[in-house]
């Protein structure tokens, strides 16, 4: 699903530099990213969602090598095959529930039909929020949000999920729950998981568990991290 | 595109105080050139298409403008009045038709204009409903007038006191609506028209009451000599004036001396016109030295001055409209560069979701052509007000 070779990067001006020589994520897996902050957890998940492009090396993710795409092209394949969830949801305040798991569609060539909304609605009763699609979004608890943040990953059907720090800010409670869903709807979708996260107690859940502290893709591109499931 | 005015309109709606405040910027900007423009025409039409068409009008010396003003559009500035005398002086001449107006009293806050019939044939003025003048105590209203008050003939109208404690001031007379006139878009919509006479009866120059003769409570008498009786003051005078009443109006003074305003002179041609206008230069005898204390002026003469004024006075507003314009416009930009900054989370929210950058200007876009059309939608709409009340607007700001 993933494949990433060789890929060096570097932000303008700053000191930070990743190198990572190979990392492949099969179909299908939950790999889980752990690490100190400023080790490059989120920029790894942004050169995979082709929001920044390697400097040297390649990345391809379900076939395509999306660090070759050009601009238009990285964000048509990336609306269309990676749904991101953010670390702090990234709702749009303005917009109520319904509206803000629409966005992807009516930001994207995507085509938003009766049957969309439909599938939206499904989704977010599924996640526990369907009775509040008319609500703005800067109404609703830390944990309401996080839901809908996760209907808006996935309501395209993307292949592949991102989630940064997804649980972050969540009591233990809802950090469970929200991981259930978010392995519920992978294993709905048949879609890869990729997620960076801090919380170490729900690492057993994942196939696999990166460590960027002591992360050496080159020597170990299959290693399970510290925690491996 | 839908998609984008979608999300725009829900931001604005969101941002919604924020969002009127440019819309009225932006309104703002447009109504005020624009109304001042529309209002500036029509007072122009109304100024000049009457004027034009009164050849000279006589009345005292002053203001020029308040004369014309006052004689054209029944203006509240009431000149020196001149002796009623000065309507057959003009028409001993020989060279012109006199047509005499004295406008100086009100009526619930429209002009009352006493004149004669003459004037409703120079206007061209048509009786829409019921009749012209007949009798003492009538008035004819302008289409305005009883459009406004929703009076129509067979009504009665009181002419408004002129102070309120004064006992020996004008005491309000109830008139008698005769008729209505058909609708002229000009100053003659929005006034009553009466007789002179009726004019003097409401100054209280003309007046009836009980035969003093024949009363028998000795309080009204103060006393009789030689077959006069002086009556007192609590000899009730008629406030209006009836088919019973109307044998017992009279006057105490010479007609010839009961003020007006001003006589509308009608030249019989160019020639006369000028010659007429020749003799209020100096004192002519046959003007009886009418120049000494009155003047004769063209008023489209007049009211072009006046215009030249205005668009005078314009040309500094459009400068001033312009200079509060482009900073008006500069301080959009600078609102809408700073809500650009405080939106960089959401757009870099977008970007990483895979939105293109066209698509975020269209969203920008949209939310600024919203502005605009709101904006222009309600430019428009102001703008059909303004149209609409064109003719008392221009009377109310240019025309008093």
């Amino acid at each position: 699903m993933i494949e990433v070779r060789d890929v060096q990067f570097a932000y303008r001006g700053g000191s930070f530099r990743l190198a990572i020589p190979a990392l492949r994520v099969p179909g299908g897996e939950r790999l889980a990213v752990i690490g100190p902050s400023g080790s490059g957890k989120t920029t790894l998940l942004n050169l995979i969602a082709g929001i920044l492009t390697p400097a040297q090396g390649r990345v391809e993710v379900a076939g395509s090598e999306v660090s070759a795409l050009a601009d238009a092209q990285r964000r048509d394949f990336r609306i269309r095959t990676i749904g991101f969830v953010f670390q702090d949801f990234e709702l749009l305040d303005y917009l109520d529930v319904l509206d803000n798991i629409l966005h992807p569609y009516r930001i994207s060539a995507l085509r938003l039909d009766r049957t969309v909304r439909e599938r939206a609605r499904a989704l977010a009763e599924r996640l526990g929020v369907g009775d509040k699609l008319k609500r703005r979004a800067d109404d609703l608890s830390q944990g309401e949000k996080q839901r809908v943040a996760i209907c808006r990953a996935l309501l395209p059907g993307p292949r592949l999920i991102l989630a940064d720090e997804a649980t972050g800010n969540l009591d233990p409670h809802n950090k469970g729950l929200i991981l259930d869903l978010l392995f519920d709807s992978v294993d709905t979708h048949g879609a890869t998981l990729l997620a960076v996260t801090h919380d170490h107690e729900l690492l057993p859940r994942f196939d696999r568990v990166i460590d960027f502290a002591d992360f050496q893709p080159d020597s170990r591109p299959d290693a399970k991290g510290g925690a491996a499931a | 595109m839908i998609d984008s005015l979608y999300v725009a309109w829900r931001y604005l709606t969101y941002n919604w105080g924020r969002s009127l405040t440019l819309v009225a910027c932006v309104t703002l900007i447009a109504v005020l050139p624009l109304a001042l423009e529309l209002l500036l025409g029509e007072s122009q039409r109304q100024l000049l298409d009457r004027a034009e068409t009164t050849p000279l009008v006589v009345g005292a010396k002053g203001s020029s403008l308040d004369l014309a003003m006052n004689s054209l559009y029944f203006g509240d500035t009431v000149p020196e009045p001149i002796p009623m005398a000065t309507v057959a002086r003009v028409a001993d001449t020989g060279l012109a038709e006199p047509i005499p107006l004295y406008v100086r009293f009100k009526a619930r806050g429209f002009p009352i204009v006493g004149t004669n019939l003459d004037y409703f044939e120079f206007r061209g003025l048509k009786i829409a409903q019921g009749r012209t003048l007949s009798m003492l105590g009538e008035c004819v209203l302008g289409a305005g007038v009883a459009q406004a008050l929703g009076l129509e003939p067979g009504d009665s109208l009181f002419s408004s006191p002129e102070t309120l404690f004064d006992l020996a001031g004008v005491f309000p007379l109830k008139m008698h609506v005769a008729g209505v006139l058909a609708p002229t878009h000009g100053a003659d919509d929005l006034a009553v028209f009466v007789d002179l006479a009726t004019a003097w009866v409401i100054q209280g120059l003309m007046h009836g009451h009980e035969d003093v003769t024949r009363v028998t409570d000795p309080t009204l008498v103060m006393g009789r000599s030689d077959g006069n009786v002086t009556a007192t003051a609590k000899l009730m005078q008629y406030n209006e004036i009836t088919p019973e009443n109307i044998g017992s109006f009279h006057d105490h003074g010479d007609p010839a001396e009961y003020p007006i305003t001003a006589v509308i002179a009608l030249p019989r041609d160019t020639k006369s016109g000028a010659i007429l206008r020749g003799r209020y230069v100096g004192a002519d005898p046959d003007t009886k030295g009418d120049a000494q204390t009155q003047q004769i002026l063209v008023p489209g003469q007049v009211i072009e001055g006046l215009l030249a004024n205005i668009f005078r006075i314009k040309n500094v507003l459009d400068a001033v409209i312009l200079v509060v314009g482009t900073a008006t416009v500069l301080a959009l930009i600078l609102v809408f560069a700073l809500s650009l900054r405080l939106r960089q989370r959401e757009i870099r929210t977008i970007f990483k979701l895979g939105c293109s950058r066209s698509t975020v200007a269209r969203l920008l876009g949209a939310e600024i052509g919203i502005i605009l059309a709101a904006a222009a939608t309600l430019t428009g709409l102001l703008l059909a007000v303004v149209a609409h009340f064109d003719e008392p607007l221009v009377r109310a700001l240019f025309i008093r």
